[in-house]
């Protein structure tokens, strides 16, 4: 179970220590986000967007995967309601870890509901929602992740628009950094049979559904049957377990 | 595209990113959610996760499965790391080495 009761204290331990597990939490994500930021700022600056678009961009909507769409269709030259719906689609799966996260954030104010979730990202989610059910984790540390990695992925973004090109891509194998974060919390997150059972399935379901549907929509509709699926699962084997007493 | 478009362009793109991320959120923290709610969202950071990484190590950029893929292979050791130390900064920092040994061959 997500503990609530830390959650709920209004104020941080201490302003220091709040910063330092944040930071200490979140540098996986900066690492990983200064080759991808950069190969963003890249391909803005071809498309005609330089370092101060790039940065808005950034600042304005902090979406990795929506921003390499938006700056491609912008150089393409798609109407820019059809970028603003494509960028919807792709972000829908937001509402998902947004709703997760409203379990741990329960009785939170709306007014830091507001700052913290302009912060809420794949990666950000992941390393969050692992810190809450370890424990020792609260919201001013979580809100601490979102902007450390937000502010390395603005930097990213504006440094690879300004000089991107100067540097060799692929080096020390940092492309590795996001995937070999998400393997760690993907095994952190596996507490007992039911969710290796749901990660499973989801793998299984997300590849057939992207090799038959282009597009990113096998996110959504993998997590969402995958999530289904073990939880049929695990309340069948709760009631076989209690049908044996 | 001239100046406000851009800058139109770049309002409604982050509008349609928040608001997904914002209510939810809003709505759900304020109730005490029903028990079977509850039990299935716990399922759902696994189920991202694992829909966001495998067809990431499977299939190549052509949207094709290739199982030959370097991603895939590093992975492999990568996860078992991951299990017998359970340690976030040692997966990411063995994950790039390996990696990076994987492409320099």
């Amino acid at each position: 179970m997500i503990k609530q009761a830390k959650i709920s204290s209004s104020k941080p331990s201490s302003c220091n220590s709040t910063l330092r597990d944040g930071l200490a939490a979140a540098w996986p994500i900066c690492f990983g986000y200064f080759p991808i930021g950069m190969a963003l700022g890249v391909l803005g600056q071809q498309a005609g967007l330089g370092p101060v678009w790039i940065g808005l961009m950034s600042v304005l909507v902090f979406a990795g995967s929506a921003q390499f769409i938006g700056v491609a269709m912008i150089d393409g030259g798609v109407s820019a309601a059809t970028i603003i719906l494509t960028t919807f689609v792709v972000n829908f799966r937001h509402v998902l870890m947004s709703s997760a996260l409203a379990v741990p954030l329960r009785g939170t104010g709306r007014l830091f509901l507001l700052l913290f979730a302009y912060g809420v990202t794949d990666e950000s989610f992941a390393v969050n929602m692992t810190r809450f059910r370890a424990g020792g984790w609260d919201r001013w540390r979580a809100l601490v992740v979102h902007h450390a990695a937000n502010t390395s992925w603005i930097l990213a973004t504006v440094v690879g628009a300004t000089v991107g090109t100067l540097i060799p891509p692929g080096a020390f194998g940092i492309d590795f950094a996001l995937p070999g974060m998400f393997i760690a919390l993907l095994v952190m997150q596996l507490h007992g049979r039911a969710y290796i059972f749901t990660g499973l399935l989801a793998a299984l379901i997300s590849v057939i559904w992207k090799l038959l549907i282009p597009g990113d929509s096998y996110i959504v509709a993998a997590a969402l049957l995958a999530a289904t699926g073990g939880y049929l699962v695990r309340r069948h084997l709760r009631q076989q377990r209690e049908g044996q007493r | 595209m001239n100046f406000p478009d851009y800058l139109l362009l770049m309002f409604g793109m982050g509008a349609v990113t928040y608001l997904p991320r914002l209510l939810p959120l809003f709505f759900l923290s304020q109730r005490e959610l029903p028990r079977w709610l509850v039990d299935w969202l716990e399922l759902i950071p696994v189920a991202i996760l694992a829909a966001l990484l495998a067809p990431a190590l499977l299939i190549n950029p052509q949207g094709s499965l290739e199982l030959s893929r370097p991603e895939l292979w590093v992975a492999v050791p990568t996860f078992l790391f991951a299990v017998k130390t359970r340690s976030l900064g040692g997966t990411v920092f063995i994950g790039m080495i390996l990696y990076w040994l994987a492409q320099s061959l």
